[in-house]
């Protein structure tokens, strides 16, 4: 038998490391460093995916977020002039506000963890574990299969959004097609 | 002692991955065997393709630090870790000093999945695949911001063509290797992304991607290993490095070690993207013809193949030996060479290297025929063969084909690859599940098509 991968240390790890890539993306004066930062917490999230038994997901969120998008976030943001961004005071006067939406919304997350487990154990035990190896095919039967599949209109639907999106960002930005 | 042998014993009969096993301590074993194996072929790469591109251009080549300038890698290294290391001044020193780092992490990430056997692999992962596509496109990441890091121009625009090119191709990229995937769940009914799993599919019906709904998985494997060599940033795609026309690209900056780690990633991704290629379509470790076994002959009994319920035919016998002899053959040019060695004392020392060389590879040759050995070599044997063709026609590439401009490898990779590629996707999926509706409606509008011409 396999050792499980989800113990308390590895989540600890990752966790620590999203929430300190997420800090460092709010606190960096420099937008590449704060680019940095966010893939980091990007992949640390990847890696919580593969705790959770979803590989598929894991993988798909390191080719969609931190190998695509991020790369065309730093593509923009190397395009921008960084020097007069450096010159501007980073944070605005509304800590009172976005502390309280901070802490309304730690309040909920408590509220729910408490509700849920009782507030007893942090990694409650005797859960379903669900075969890693079979992830990816169960999304696929989610998605696809004639009688089990329910969500593939919603999964066309959303790619036809995605390319009226792409076409509209063509048709703006070009003059003369 | 006695305990020992057991347990190693127990470990090479084995017919798990380590981390299927899920043991870390042969999985440390593998890692670094396959660290040490990958050094090993950049270094041996270097050396060939400075031979071999002089060979293709009549020079000689290195031929003065060792036989043959067979240590010209390790000098070349050794110069190159005595540099000195240049940051510019005005470069975001951080990110300077991360990014080849990211570059390289990405390109040896990925030989956790590869599978150099059935057991042969560090670990077999369910995204198999996809994990290779995905650690592999974050190295992009690493050239944007080694150009961007090093405040300067040159890098800058150079970091910019680069990642555009590694985008625009990863896109083809995946599509081909889906349709490869498709194929994979046909006869078993459900397909797979595990790297193994591939090679086991192509095994269950017995023929390789390559071959599989005859001009499809050629076409598919012909888009991949187009759009492989643009990813590597390699020739007749190298733009990212085209030192003659367009100075260095992103690592104009960089220098000494750091340099040299951008070199040590370009090779070993060149390596991960051929042993994709090869475990898609080209059947991984089987061997050439892998249902073919020939004639039932009786084996000597000196040497009975370990596994007594392996196949005994005329063939398996035949493709069992070719690991010891081609190794044997390496050792016999070396000592043809020994003899054509000048004859001057100066050379004594050289040529006795070469001939100490020769000894070694015929010895490995040699261990290669014992039949315990010879049986868990052999699947890795015919994966590495495959992967070294593949780096014989990179080599190849540079020495023949011009480079490309950057609108035409915008063309290519826009306007060619990606239609091709959906249309591939389409007609592979439309023949695996129907085959009548290919026959009635494809075949007839091909034949139209090409009547029309």
């Amino acid at each position: 038998m396999n050792p499980p991968v989800a113990t308390p240390f590895f989540f600890y790890f990752l966790a620590a490391t999203m929430i300190i890539g997420g800090i460092l993306v709010i606190t960096r004066k420099n937008a590449i460093h704060s680019a940095m930062a966010l893939i980091t917490a990007l992949l640390a999230q990847a890696a919580l995916y593969l705790m959770l038994y979803a590989p598929f997901v894991a993988g798909v969120q390191i080719i969609l977020y931190a190998g695509g998008i991020m790369v065309l976030f730093l593509f923009v943001i190397m395009l921008i002039n960084l020097e007069r961004n450096m010159k501007e005071r980073q944070f605005n006067k509304q800590w009172l506000v976005g502390g309280a939406a901070a802490l309304a919304l730690g309040g909920l997350f408590v509220s729910v963890y408490v509700k849920t487990t009782g507030g007893k154990e942090l990694f409650p035990e005797g859960h379903v574990t669900y075969g890693e190896g079979q992830n990816t095919q169960q999304i696929a039967s989610l998605l696809f299969d004639r009688s089990a599949g329910q969500y593939m209109f919603a999964f066309e639907i959303a790619s036809l959004l995605l390319l009226v999106a792409i076409i509209g960002a063509v048709v703006m930005a070009k003059k003369r097609i | 002692m006695n305990e020992l042998m057991d347990y190693i014993q127990k470990y090479l009969s084995s017919d798990q991955t380590p981390g299927g096993a899920g043991n870390i301590f042969w999985a440390t074993v593998y890692i670094l065997l396959v660290f040490g194996g990958l050094s090993v072929a950049v270094i041996a790469m270097n050396w060939l393709e400075r031979k071999i591109l002089a060979h293709m251009q009549v020079r000689l080549g290195p031929m003065r630090v060792g036989p043959h300038g067979l240590l010209q890698p390790i000098a070349d290294a050794i110069k190159l870790l005595l540099k000195e290391d240049i940051i510019p001044a005005e470069a975001d020193k951080v990110i300077f000093w991360i990014a080849p780092f990211i570059v390289v992490l990405a390109a040896f990430t990925v030989f956790v999945v590869v599978p150099f056997g059935p057991t042969h692999a560090i670990t077999d992962m369910n995204i198999g695949i996809l994990f290779m596509l995905g650690v592999s496109s974050l190295s992009v990441l690493g050239i944007v911001t080694a150009g961007w890091a090093s405040n300067s121009h040159y890098p800058l625009i150079g970091a910019l063509r680069s990642s555009a090119q590694m985008v625009s191709y990863e896109v083809a990229m995946g599509l081909a290797v889906v349709s490869a995937i498709m194929m994979t769940s046909l006869e078993t009914g459900t397909g797979t992304l595990s790297m193994i799993g591939i090679v086991r599919a192509q095994e269950a019906q017995g023929i390789w991607f390559v071959f599989k709904f005859f001009p499809l998985g050629l076409i598919a494997f012909g888009m991949f290993a187009i759009a492989m060599v643009a990813e590597t940033n390699r020739a007749p795609f190298d733009l990212p490095e085209a030192e003659s026309e367009l100075t260095a690209g992103f690592h104009t900056e960089y220098s000494g070690f750091r340099w040299s780690l951008f070199f040590l990633a370009e090779y070993s991704a060149m390596i991960a993207v051929s042993s994709i290629a090869v475990t898609l379509w080209l059947g991984g470790w089987l061997r050439p013809f892998p249902s073919v076994h020939g004639p039932s002959i009786a084996i000597p009994h000196i040497w009975p193949p370990a596994d007594p319920s392996a196949p005994t035919g005329a063939l398996d016998f035949v493709f069992a030996l070719c690991p010891g002899i081609s190794f044997l053959l390496l050792g016999a040019m070396c000592f043809y060479n020994v003899q054509r060695m000048p004859k001057h004392p100066l050379f004594r020392v050289q040529t006795m290297g070469l001939a100490g060389f020769g000894a070694v590879l015929a010895l490995i040759g040699l261990i290669m025929f014992v039949p315990a050995v010879r049986d868990r070599v052999e699947d890795i044997f015919w994966f590495s063969a495959k992967v070294a063709g593949f780096m014989y026609l990179y080599i190849w590439y540079r020495g023949t084909f011009p480079r490309y401009r950057f609108d035409q490898l915008m063309k290519v990779g826009w306007k060619v690859l990606l239609p091709t590629g959906l249309a591939l996707l389409i007609c592979t999926a439309v023949w695996a599940m129907h085959v009548e509706v290919w026959y009635a409606v494809v075949v007839p509008l091909w034949q139209w098509l090409v009547s029309l011409l």
